[in-house]
């Protein structure tokens, strides 16, 4: 799958928060420390679609926000260091779990969003566990559903803050931070959440080259 | 097979009713009235010197043991322990050393139950409890242990690997008299068995069933209906198959218990929209003598609110599985001034260990585990949280804190701050990391700790570290018994310094350290008051690891290679240890017995 390309959040370095280590990162680890939602310009661009992270790695300049854009080296692991139990490293492995409703069906669910590594597998998960609702993909038109109905779903979550929002407004990193569980809502109910997301879905269509 | 001392008694009285009676010798009389003081006796140090005052002594000293401890499994046969002590009704047997959970130590290198449980069987018919710790035990151990010990009623198993849950299902069903089983850590094989539903029918004992290490899933009716069969259940750790559902049915049934651990505490895959979720604050509210909780193994953190009644009177509270931030965990701590014992993992960041720093004013015992256990991760706890937890919980004893930027100046108002520190484990995971602040090494910290912290027992270093922190230790670490180092030392020096100032010293562990044949040697004089040393990846050679086999006989000396390792005279790890036996014949091909 494309790698995400996105800045580290500077809520997920003060939170230490683990890296996918497959993920690209501009800039080393904590190298930003503005402490607050990044601005609409931090996020356009640097977002999530998956089939449009070709452009961005044949586009480095854009992304050259903090300069260096090689993740740092690895070290290699030395066996038994830190001296921490497997039972520990692997049940303890970093999971997050959230709820997740849909208006109308009788049932939750529950998922791990560090299981996902973009907002595309978290989605497409959602589409498996949910198939008989049409979950609006509106970060990839391609894979809009055709609406049941005249109505579609419309993937929400609740923020730390307990505002809803739009799934893909922010990084992807940032939301798992902060999401405290999902909601499938009716777009009808959806109109008025986070507009801006909606006008960086029609800007960034636009100069997509599918 | 009645008690010896029951015949005796039997036929004194008898001797009474019929005339009979025959005064005893004044001897008798002694070594009776001495058997009788001694069952007063439980320390085993205590003992351990009675047995030395003259023979008499010694034998009514091993008549009236009960409890036989045996620190390493390879010290002493089954045989000797049996023949000594003859009337045994609690046994505790440690294995392997302890870097065997980092996976330091190849499998299959030993500490098997196999020969004590046999040996055991025919000599304590009065066996009740069993206590092991890194040892090997199989399914078929434990059927003999099940079928052997009529009123076996303790079973406790720390660290152990190799049985499954068919080996539990022959405990459950077998002894009756079952008070306890405790699996603490351990590799449980998925034999696909449900042992739950094998306890009695009618009723049981338990007091106290803890499972949570156990990685499969278990039959939830059948424990619902153990828990509620189980009028005497004070403790219950549940393992993470245990949804917060169905947590919710056990407490309602056990309003008793003292000890929970929580399971998953997270919601099972698919919930019902429509149905309310229970009331899990009532269900915790009833659990008036709650004082231990843990568990949390998938935590769904918007639960946590349902603990808040019972925090206030919590001693002791494991969060170390929970993935919560500094926000949740505040939630939490700020009730919780009754707090011992706090584990806990580092995604609560140095705000959150300042928060505990805040209320915990009877901290005893703090463990700061690292959600990311690697080298470069980015740690989020650091000497601040460290110089927060010595100024709020000056009552430590006990600390274990991964980290990866520390400071000289943290850890020397930790040794002021908390001079009752009896174990001070401090973990910089990246290797050879100085002091943060002034790239200093971290020496003078460590020292601090040696030296104002007067009752300390167990140390573990880390960080960059020269020899001067090892001549701290062993100029002012005068009751040390327990030392774990790791890549530290620039010389031989180093480990003399230890070995020739540490006069408690018992268990020592070092890897990756600069240590070499001729520092092996200087410890000549103490080996045999040691239980072990191990040493991997120093500068050890084979002929001076030989040269201490010859001069000490009483030692029994193993050198182990990698399974990989193709140089057979080349060797990763040295493990010696005392034993008044002749070396083991379980040993497997890569271990060399010299």
């Amino acid at each position: 799958m494309s790698p995400q390309l996105a800045k580290p959040s500077p809520e997920s370095s003060s939170a230490g928060l683990h890296f996918n280590d497959t993920e690209l990162t501009l800039g080393l680890p904590g190298a930003t420390k503005s402490g607050t939602k990044r601005g609409f310009s931090d996020t356009v661009d640097l977002n999530l679609r998956g089939p449009c992270n070709t452009d961005h790695a044949s586009n480095p300049s854009e992304n050259d926000v903090s300069g260096d854009s090689k993740p740092p080296p690895a070290k290699t692991q030395i066996v038994g260091w830190p001296p921490v139990k497997a039972s520990r490293k692997n049940v303890a492995k970093i999971s997050k779990y959230v709820k997740v409703a849909v208006d109308g069906a009788p049932y939750l669910r529950k998922v791990d969003l560090e299981m996902y590594g973009s907002y595309q597998q978290l989605l497409g998960s959602l589409e498996d566990m949910f198939s008989c609702f049409p979950i609006r993909n509106y970060l990839n038109e391609r894979k809009l559903m055709d609406p049941v109905k005249g109505s579609d779903y419309m993937p929400t979550y609740e923020d730390r803050d307990g505002d809803w929002m739009l799934v893909g407004d922010v990084p992807w990193k940032m939301f798992v931070e902060s999401c405290k569980r999902l909601r499938l809502m009716k777009s009808t109910e959806a109109i008025g959440l986070a507009p801006r997301a909606s006008q960086k879905c029609t800007s960034t269509s636009g100069s997509k080259s599918l | 097979m009645p008690e010896p001392e029951v015949d005796t008694r039997r036929r004194e009285i008898a001797g009474v009713l019929t005339g009979e009676f025959q005064s005893p010798s004044p001897d008798q009389v002694l070594e009776n009235v001495l058997e009788n003081v001694l069952l007063f006796l439980t320390s085993r140090r205590d003992r351990n010197a009675v047995s030395l005052v003259c023979k008499s002594w010694y034998r009514a000293e091993a008549l009236t043991r009960s409890d036989l401890f045996i620190g390493n499994c390879y010290a002493v046969s089954p045989r000797r322990a049996i023949e000594r002590f003859r009337r045994v009704r609690s046994v505790v047997l440690k294995g392997k050393p302890r870097f065997a959970d980092f996976n330091l130590m190849p499998p299959n290198w030993g500490a098997y139950f196999t020969p004590w449980v046999t040996a055991m069987a025919t000599s304590y018919p009065w066996l009740e409890k069993v206590y092991l710790k890194r040892m090997f035990v199989t399914d078929r151990d434990l059927e003999l242990l099940a079928q052997s010990f009529p009123a076996f009623k303790e079973l406790v198993l720390v660290c152990c690997d190799g049985f499954g849950t068919s080996g539990l299902a022959g405990i459950a069903s077998k002894c009756r008299q079952l008070r306890v089983l405790d699996l603490i850590e351990d590799e449980v094989a998925d034999d696909e068995v449900d042992w739950i539903s094998c306890f009695p029918e009618s009723g049981t004992c338990l007091e106290s069933l803890i499972f949570d290490c156990i990685e499969c899933p278990i039959n939830f009716e059948a424990l619902e209906r153990l828990v509620a069969r189980s009028p005497s259940l004070r403790k219950l750790r549940l393992n993470r198959y245990v949804s917060i559902g169905q947590l919710y049915r056990l407490m309602i049934r056990a309003p008793q218990l003292t000890h929970l651990g929580s399971g998953s505490f997270s919601s099972s895959d698919i919930v019902a929209q429509g149905d309310q979720e229970p009331d899990y604050i009532s269900a915790f509210a009833a659990c008036r003598s709650l004082v231990c909780l843990s568990g949390f193994r998938e935590i769904i953190p918007d639960y946590l609110p349902a603990i808040y009644p019972v925090c206030a009177n919590l001693t002791s509270l494991n969060f170390s599985y929970a993935n919560i931030n500094t926000e949740q965990l505040k939630s939490v701590i700020c009730h919780c001034h009754k707090l011992q014992i706090f584990w806990v993992l580092d995604s609560v960041c140095d705000e959150g260990l300042q928060a505990v720093a805040a209320t915990c004013k009877e901290l005893r015992e703090l463990r700061v585990f690292p959600i990311d256990a690697r080298e470069d991760s980015e740690g989020p706890v650091s000497e601040v949280g460290l110089q927060a937890i010595s100024e709020g919980c000056r009552k430590l004893q006990s600390i274990l804190y991964f980290c990866q930027r520390m400071t000289n100046a943290a850890v020397i108002a930790m040794s002021k701050n908390c001079s009752d520190l009896v174990v001070f484990r401090l973990c910089i995971m990246g290797r050879h990391r100085p002091d943060h602040i002034t790239g200093e090494p971290m020496d003078e910290g460590f020292g601090a700790i040696v030296m104002n912290c007067k009752k300390l027992t167990r140390l573990a270093i880390s960080g960059l570290l020269t020899d001067k922190a090892f001549s701290y230790i062993g100029k002012y670490g005068k009751l040390v018994r327990t030392l774990s180092v790791a890549f530290a030392g620039d010389s031989d020096m180093g480990l003399k310094y230890v070995l020739e100032g540490c006069p408690k010293l018992q268990k020592l562990e070092i890897r990756d350290s600069p240590f070499g044949d001729a520092a092996l040697r200087s410890g000549l004089h103490h080996y045999y008051n040691m239980r072990f040393l191990w040493m991997s990846s120093c500068r050890l050679s084979r002929q001076g690891c030989e040269e201490i086999a010859r001069a000490m006989p009483g030692l029994v000396v193993e050198v182990i290679r990698n399974e990989n390792e193709e140089d057979k005279d080349g060797f990763e790890i040295l493990y010696m240890y005392r034993s008044l036996e002749r070396p083991r014949i379980d040993a497997p091909e890569f271990v060399t017995i010299l």
